[in-house]
């Protein structure tokens, strides 16, 4: 049993990153979630494991320090919120198409423009159809819960190294901001230089004694080398939705209606299921855990197995929803519910809409 | 006494001057003339001489240098238009006993990357930053700079810069110079041989500053001729930059050690 | 009394006839050639090779850094 603490969010993802053998954190503050930097800042991780930890004077400038750190084998960290990922948006296509690990977080709030500081999930399409400029995709990671806050660091910085991609840890306000006990996992010590220099040879820390200096760029003015460069990213994306699909499924396996949410949407989702089964109703929940690569296999199998009618519960206008259309493919009914701005929905009124929008017909 | 040929004095134990390894092979991607070739080059004859060759990494900008990563022989990142110091910050932080530099232009450094660049600087980060001003956008064309001077035409001001409208040239070396982040800050040029000699001892200083971990950061503007944006010879270009860029961006010093000149 | 003789080698290929290197010359050695290069640029050689001396002048303002620097001293047999 690891270390028990009751934490905030963006506290827990704070330890997290410190105990994820972080070498880096460049962030900026902005509200719902200045606590991560503010923790991080009071710790005083240079101390604990030589993390430096640098308040940047932008959002802009913070991705970009974490392309310049990322692109030397570093962990490299920021957080923002929606207003400040749309200004990190050029520099994770620069990231993504330089192939650089990095993580961003994401603590979603209401928008658009300056909008407010309440929860939303607003920013799907922003994240996994790209904000940035160019075909590339981000490794987009949606945690529920605060234990999930603090699971999903190190499994990110996994996930960008693994594959020379930027991962995203797409939160809310909601999560950010609540309390929940969560299990510390044991501390992974930061690589050495030594490591890296051996574990990364792409990287640009210092051209290796007798050897051939490394570029990290996203610029090729042959086009006919950038498509190769291009379907290279493909192809990597292809491993990618083949082999890191994570979501978790809960009372699908009788269900005749399927209720998909992630993030807060979810942990209300699982509220209204069980006043649904209460009421007779058999209905599921599909919780992605990677909204990038999306669970497609399996909303095509609950198809298959005559799923009636799937209903998307996000706190937007309606975004996830176009990919379960996706997946559907004009099979069943698929429907959307949301409450946007900041307002988040009650497991009742969720329930309210399964009946209406689906089941009622 | 012996009649010499040219032929007898080519020979390897003759050679006084020969191009550093550290600029690779490819033929430079600049203009017949061009400031960028020549301050590239000294700064790798610098690196050779500190033989920090496998210690160095370099941040080139978006601009006419945006293709200096093919020239440098060291590790090289691109940085996104403007933002090389945010770049070159996070590298010095992680590493701190690497020698990290970035090479930018004036649109670069002065206009869109104004914001990383002040702040690198008042933070004092322990870098060098090399900073080409030729009062143009070569790449793009040849539009206006911040360091555009009043009544120079550009594509962008076809009828000369009017400061009514676009207000003054920015002479964001002296604005960094205030700045107690900043350690050495100096202004110098490569149009002439005794210009790049000084020009080189300031880059060769400049490193040392980091080597030494002086506190702060070392910053070198590098006034150039752009004759293909200003629309002239190379040689005429220097001449013109000698004529009207040297009396408003002045040679020399502007900080030393932490402590400004005195005029 | 020593004299010293130097030599230029240019890379013709890559010269790009800015003509920087002329007037950096002390002693007038460089001109540009009437034949042109790959590229179609008048590359820059040595019109007047007796007068150089190898100051290394030329190159150290070259922007293509094309040209490499001999020097010999002689002595008065």
């Amino acid at each position: 049993m690891g270390e028990l603490r009751l934490m905030k969010g963006n506290e827990a993802l704070a330890e997290a990153a410190i105990r994820a053998g972080c070498d880096g954190y460049f962030g900026y503050p902005i509200t719902p979630q200045s606590e991560v930097i503010e923790y991080l800042t009071a710790e005083k991780p240079y101390e604990r494991t030589g993390m430096v930890v640098l308040q940047a004077e932008s959002e802009v400038a913070s991705i970009n320090m974490l392309y310049g750190g990322g692109a030397t084998g570093k962990k490299v960290m920021t957080s923002s919120s929606s207003p400040g990922i749309s200004l990190m948006q050029e520099g994770i296509s620069y990231i993504a198409g330089s192939e650089i690990p990095c993580v961003v977080v994401n603590v979603v709030r209401g928008g658009p423009g300056l909008g407010d500081i309440q929860p939303s999930q607003s920013d799907y399409f922003q994240a996994v159809k790209g904000g940035g400029h160019g075909d590339y995709r981000l490794i987009v990671l949606a945690p529920s819960s605060v234990q999930e806050m603090s699971d999903f660091v190190p499994l990110a910085f996994e996930l960008a190294f693994k594959y020379r991609n930027p991962a995203m840890i797409i939160s809310d306000g909601l999560i950010g901001q609540m309390m929940e006990k969560v299990e510390l996992f044991d501390p992974i010590p930061r690589m050495s230089n030594e490591e890296i220099k051996a574990k990364y040879p792409w990287a640009t820390n210092g051209k290796p004694v007798g050897g051939e200096r490394r570029i990290i760029t996203s610029l090729d003015l042959d086009p006919a080398r950038l498509e190769r460069h291009n379907l290279h990213l493909q192809e990597k994306y292809r491993q990618i939705e083949e082999n890191e699909v994570r979501v978790e499924m809960m009372d699908c396996d009788d269900a005749d209606y399927v209720i998909v949410a992630y993030g807060s949407s979810a942990r209300i989702a699982q509220k209204s299921i069980q006043l649904a089964r209460e009421e007779g109703i058999k209905v599921g929940l599909l919780r992605p855990v990677t909204l990038w690569p999306f669970p497609k296999k399996q909303i095509n199998k609950l198809v298959e197995k005559g799923v009636k009618g799937f209903l998307s519960v996000e706190m937007n206008a309606g975004q996830m929803v176009e990919d379960i259309k996706l997946a559907v493919s004009g099979r069943t009914q698929v429907e959307y519910f949301g409450r946007y701005g900041g307002i988040i929905p009650s497991p009742e009124e969720v329930l309210e809409a399964l009946k209406k929008q689906i089941i009622g017909g | 006494m012996a009649e010499i040929t040219v032929q007898d004095i080519i020979k390897p134990e003759n050679l006084v001057y020969k191009k550093t390894p550290l600029m690779t092979d490819k033929t430079l991607s600049y203009c017949p003339g061009c400031g960028h070739g020549t301050t590239h080059r000294i700064i790798m004859e610098v690196i050779e001489e500190l033989g920090k060759e496998n210690e160095t990494i370099g941040i080139a900008p978006v601009g006419c240098s945006v293709l200096a990563y093919e020239f440098m022989n060291v590790d090289m990142q691109e940085a996104a238009h403007g933002r090389a110091p945010a770049l070159a910050t996070a590298i010095k932080r992680l590493w701190p006993d690497k020698v990290v530099f970035t090479y930018q232009g004036d649109g670069d450094l002065a206009a869109i990357g104004t914001g990383e660049t002040i702040h690198a600087c008042n933070r004092g980060e322990q870098i060098v930053i090399v900073f080409i001003n030729n009062g143009i956008y070569g790449m793009t064309g040849g539009q206006m700079a911040p360091t555009t001077l009043v009544g120079m035409k550009t594509s962008t001001t076809p009828y000369g810069r009017d400061v009514a409208r676009m207000g003054n040239p920015l002479k964001i070396t002296e604005l960094v110079a205030e700045l107690p982040g900043t350690y050495y800050v100096t202004r110098q040029a490569v149009h002439t041989p005794s210009a790049v000699r000084k020009t080189k001892r300031a880059i060769k200083k400049a490193f040392e500053n980091q080597l030494n971990n002086k506190p702060g950061l070392s910053f070198i503007e590098v006034v150039s001729n752009c004759n293909s944006g200003w629309k002239m010879t190379p040689v005429d270009a220097n001449n013109w930059m000698v004529e009207n860029m040297f009396p408003f961006y002045p040679m020399g010093d502007i900080k030393v050690d932490g402590q400004l000149v005195k005029k | 009394m020593a004299k010293i003789r130097g030599a230029i080698v240019v890379d013709v290929e890559k010269c790009k006839g800015c003509s920087v290197c002329i007037p950096a010359c002390p002693t007038d050695v460089i001109a540009l050639a009437n034949e042109v290069n790959g590229k179609g640029y008048h590359y820059a050689y040595m019109a007047n090779p007796e007068a150089c001396t190898g100051c290394t002048n030329c190159s150290v303002v070259c922007p293509d850094g094309v040209i490499t620097v001999y020097r010999v001293k002689l002595t008065e047999v």
